[in-house]
C-alpha cells in the first residue's frame, strides 16, 4: 500500500520537474524577446523635423541646390541664429540625410511654386531625445548642447517635430550615421550567402547520403567516412571560416567579402548536418516499397528516385533547414573570410563584397552611437523574423511531402 | 494438366554469410500450376523463391551456387539481367505494400517505367484489365485515383497481384500473401490464385497446410534449409512419403 503512494508521489514529483523546467525555460525566452523587442521596437521608427520651404517661381526646381537652399529656408525660420556656430548648431540637428531627402523631393517635384512645411530626417541625437531614450537633464540631452536646445524647443513648439516610419532601417545599407544606417545590404548578403549554401550543400548532401545509404557496402571505409561526417558535425564554426578562407580565398583566389564565399563556407558548414539528416530520413523509409518496387523491375537507381528519395524527402527538408537556420545565424566563419567590412553599397550580386545580418548586428553593437543600440535590437528583430520564416516553411513542406503509407 | 516445366532448381546452395540457408535444393515447377511451399519458420521457403527473381541480390551477404533455370536458361548466369528478369518473375510480399500513390498510379508504374503502352487509352486499358483479372475492379472503380494505401488489406494485396500482373509476368511469386489477411479476404486472394493458373505459373509459399492442400497442384515441404518432399499435393497430404513431413502436416513439429 505504502508503495503505491510513494510511486505516486514520486510519478507527481517527477512531472513537477519537467513542468517547472519548460516553464523556466519559457520564461527565460520570453525575457530574451521581452528585451528585444522593447529595445528595438523604437528604431522602426525615426524622428523628422518639419521645415517652412519657400521657392517662389521662376527657380528651376531640378538645378537647386539642395544643402545650401534647405539651410537658407532654415534661417528663415529662425531669424535669431545669426553667429556661424548657432547656425551650426542648427544645421547640426539634422541628418545629412535631410539634404538627400530635400533634393529628392526637389527633383520629384511636380510645379514650379513651394511654399509649406516638409518633414526632414533629425539627427541621431535629436532622435534619442525625441524617443526619450536620453533624459533631459536642465538644457542638454545626452550629446545635445544647451545651444541647440532652444532650437529644439523652438520646433517642439511649434509642433514641428514628429516620428515617421523608419525607410532608412529596411531600405538602405549601413552608414556611419545611426539615423540612416539600415540592413538592407546585410539581408541581401544573407539572402546570397544562403542561397548558395543551400545550392551546394543541398545536392552534395543529398547525394553523399543516398551513396552511403544505398550504394556502397559496408566496410571498414564507409564506416571511417561515417564517423568522419559525425564528427565535422561538431567542428567548431570558426574553424569553417578558417577552412574558407584558406581554400575560397587563398587557393581559388574568390573576392574577399563576396557573399559567395560566404555561402560556400556556410555551405560545407551545413553539409555534414544534411547528411546526417538525409541518411537518418533515407534509412526510414519502409523497405517493403523498395522490395515492392525492385520486384515489378526497376533498377536500384529507378527505385532511389522513384521511391527512397520522394519518401524521405520531408525528413531530408527538415534537417536542411534546421542547418541552414543555423547558418543563418552564423557568425565567426564570416568574420574568417572578411564579410565583416563597413559596407555602404547594397550588393548587386554574390560577388560584390556585402555583410550577413548576424555580422550587422555584431558591428552595431560595437559601435559607440546611442542610436545604434535599438538598431541593434531591431536587426534582431528581423533575423529573428528570418528564422520563424524559415521554420514556417520547413513545417510547410513536412506536411505538404509527408505522405502515409 | 500441361506438365511442361518452367523453373528447374539444380543443387542450388544458399549462404548468408557464413551461415548456409539453403542445401542442395532440387525442384521442378511446372507451367499453369500452383506450387506451394511450406514448412516450418526459417526452413528457407522465402529464401528459395527469391531467388527465382534474384530478390537476394538486394541483400549484401547472401551468395549462391548451383542452377535456378527459367524456360531453361540459367538466372543465375551473368548473362541475366536481374532487372528484366523481374518483369518476368512478379512478386507478391508477405504483407501489402501498396506504393503511397493512388490505385491507377500504383497499377501504371510498372508499365510505365517499361513503356509498355502506346497511349494514354492503351495504359487505362492495362490497369482496367489487370484490377480485373485481380478481382479489385468494382471495388475500387470508384476510387482509382485516391491513395492505394486507404483500401482495407485484403484489397491491398489484391491491388498489388494487379500490380505485378500488369506488366505481364510469366510467373507470379507469393510470399505468404495471406498471412496478415483475414479469413475473407483470404478466401478471395484464393480464389484468384485459382483464376491465374490458367495464364501464369504461380509459386506459393505458405504457413497454412489447408491454404496448400486447398490452392496447389504440388506441395514441396522443406525442413533446415532442406527440401524432404515434393509432389502432387493429394499425395503429400495424404501420403507423405518421409516422417519430417508426416510429422510437420498432421502438426506435431513446426
Amino acid at each position: 500500500m505504502s508503495n503505491i503512494i510513494q510511486r505516486n508521489k514520486s510519478e507527481k514529483r517527477f512531472q513537477f520537474y519537467g513542468l517547472l523546467a519548460v516553464g523556466l525555460a519559457i520564461f527565460l525566452l520570453l525575457i530574451l524577446l521581452f528585451k528585444i523587442f522593447s529595445t528595438g521596437f523604437s528604431a522602426f521608427n525615426q524622428t523628422y523635423l518639419g521645415v517652412k520651404i519657400q521657392i517662389e517661381k521662376g527657380e528651376n526646381l531640378a538645378e537647386l541646390d539642395a544643402r545650401s537652399t534647405l539651410r537658407k529656408n532654415l534661417r528663415n525660420m529662425f531669424p535669431e541664429a545669426q553667429s556661424r556656430s548657432d547656425k551650426k548648431n542648427l544645421y547640426s540637428l539634422f541628418s545629412p540625410g535631410a539634404y538627400i531627402e530635400f533634393e529628392e523631393m526637389l527633383k520629384a517635384y511636380d510645379g514650379d511654386v513651394i511654399d509649406g512645411y516638409y518633414y526632414f530626417l533629425a539627427s541621431d541625437d535629436l532622435d534619442m531625445y525625441f524617443k526619450g531614450t536620453v533624459t533631459r537633464q536642465g538644457n542638454s540631452a545626452g550629446r545635445i548642447k544647451p545651444s541647440q536646445m532652444k532650437f529644439v524647443d523652438e520646433f517642439v513648439k511649434m509642433n514641428l517635430i514628429e516620428l515617421q516610419f523608419n525607410r532608412y532601417l529596411l531600405g538602405s545599407a549601413d552608414s556611419r550615421n545611426p539615423e540612416m544606417a539600415g540592413i538592407l545590404g546585410a539581408i541581401y548578403g544573407s539572402l546570397f550567402a544562403i542561397l548558395i549554401a543551400f545550392v551546394t550543400s543541398f545536392p552534395l548532401g543529398v547525394l553523399t547520403a543516398i551513396y552511403l545509404e544505398k550504394l556502397t557496402k559496408q566496410n571498414a571505409f564507409s564506416d571511417l567516412i561515417e564517423t568522419n561526417i559525425n564528427n565535422l558535425a561538431a567542428v567548431p564554426s570558426i574553424v569553417f571560416g578558417l577552412l574558407g578562407l584558406a581554400i575560397f580565398l587563398n587557393f581559388f583566389e574568390l573576392p574577399r567579402s563576396a557573399s559567395l564565399v560566404g555561402g560556400l563556407t556556410l555551405g560545407l558548414m551545413t553539409l555534414p548536418t544534411i547528411v546526417i539528416a538525409s541518411r537518418s530520413a533515407i534509412k526510414s523509409v519502409p523497405p517493403s516499397i523498395e522490395e515492392a518496387s525492385i520486384g515489378l523491375g526497376s533498377s536500384k537507381v529507378q527505385t532511389i528516385f522513384n521511391f527512397t528519395l520522394p519518401l524521405a524527402m520531408p525528413g531530408i527538408l527538415t534537417g536542411t533547414i534546421i542547418g541552414i537556420a543555423r547558418a543563418i545565424g552564423e557568425t565567426a566563419p564570416l568574420l574568417m573570410i572578411g564579410m565583416v567590412a563597413f559596407i555602404v553599397d547594397i550588393p548587386q550580386g554574390p560577388l560584390d563584397a556585402s555583410t550577413a545580418l548576424p555580422v550587422q548586428i555584431f558591428l552595431w553593437q560595437d559601435s559607440p552611437e546611442r542610436a545604434f543600440v535599438e538598431r541593434t535590437s531591431a536587426a534582431i528583430i528581423v533575423l529573428l523574423i528570418f528564422l520563424f520564416l524559415l521554420n514556417i516553411t520547413a513545417v510547410y513542406l513536412r506536411k505538404k511531402l509527408e505522405k502515409k503509407w | 494438366m500441361s506438365e511442361s516445366l518452367k523453373i528447374a532448381v539444380k543443387n542450388l546452395n544458399v549462404f548468408y554469410g557464413k551461415k548456409q540457408a539453403l542445401f542442395d535444393i532440387n525442384l521442378n515447377i511446372f507451367s499453369n500450376e500452383v506450387t506451394s511451399l511450406i514448412g516450418p519458420s526459417g526452413c528457407g521457403k522465402s529464401t528459395l523463391i527469391k531467388c527465382f527473381n534474384r530478390m537476394n541480390d538486394l541483400v549484401e551477404i547472401c551468395k549462391y551456387d548451383g542452377e535456378v533455370l527459367i524456360d531453361g536458361k540459367n538466372i543465375n548466369d551473368t548473362s541475366t539481367d536481374p532487372v528484366s528478369l523481374r518483369t518476368r518473375v512478379g512478386m507478391v510480399f508477405q504483407k501489402p505494400n501498396p506504393f503511397p500513390k493512388s490505385v491507377y498510379d500504383n497499377i501504371a508504374y510498372g508499365p510505365k517505367l517499361h513503356g509498355m503502352y502506346k497511349n494514354k487509352d492503351d495504359l487505362d486499358e492495362i490497369v482496367v484489365s489487370s484490377l480485373q483479372k485481380a478481382g479489385l475492379f468494382n471495388e475500387v472503380k470508384d476510387r482509382l485515383f485516391e491513395p492505394g494505401t486507404g483500401l482495407s488489406g485484403g484489397q491491398q494485396q489484391r491491388l498489388c497481384i494487379a500490380r505485378a500482373l500488369a506488366v505481364n509476368p510469366e510467373i507470379i511469386l507469393m510470399d505468404e500473401p495471406c498471412s496478415a489477411l483475414d479469413p475473407i479476404a483470404t478466401a478471395k486472394i484464393e480464389e484468384l490464385i485459382e483464376e491465374l493458373k490458367e495464364k501464369y505459373t504461380i509459386v506459393i509459399v505458405t504457413h497454412s497446410m489447408q491454404q496448400a492442400a486447398r490452392v496447389s497442384n504440388r506441395t514441396a515441404y522443406m525442413h533446415m534449409g532442406e527440401l524432404v518432399e515434393t509432389g502432387l499435393t493429394k499425395n503429400i497430404f495424404s501420403n507423405p512419403e518421409h516422417a519430417k513431413t508426416q510429422d510437420y502436416i498432421t502438426g506435431r513439429i513446426g
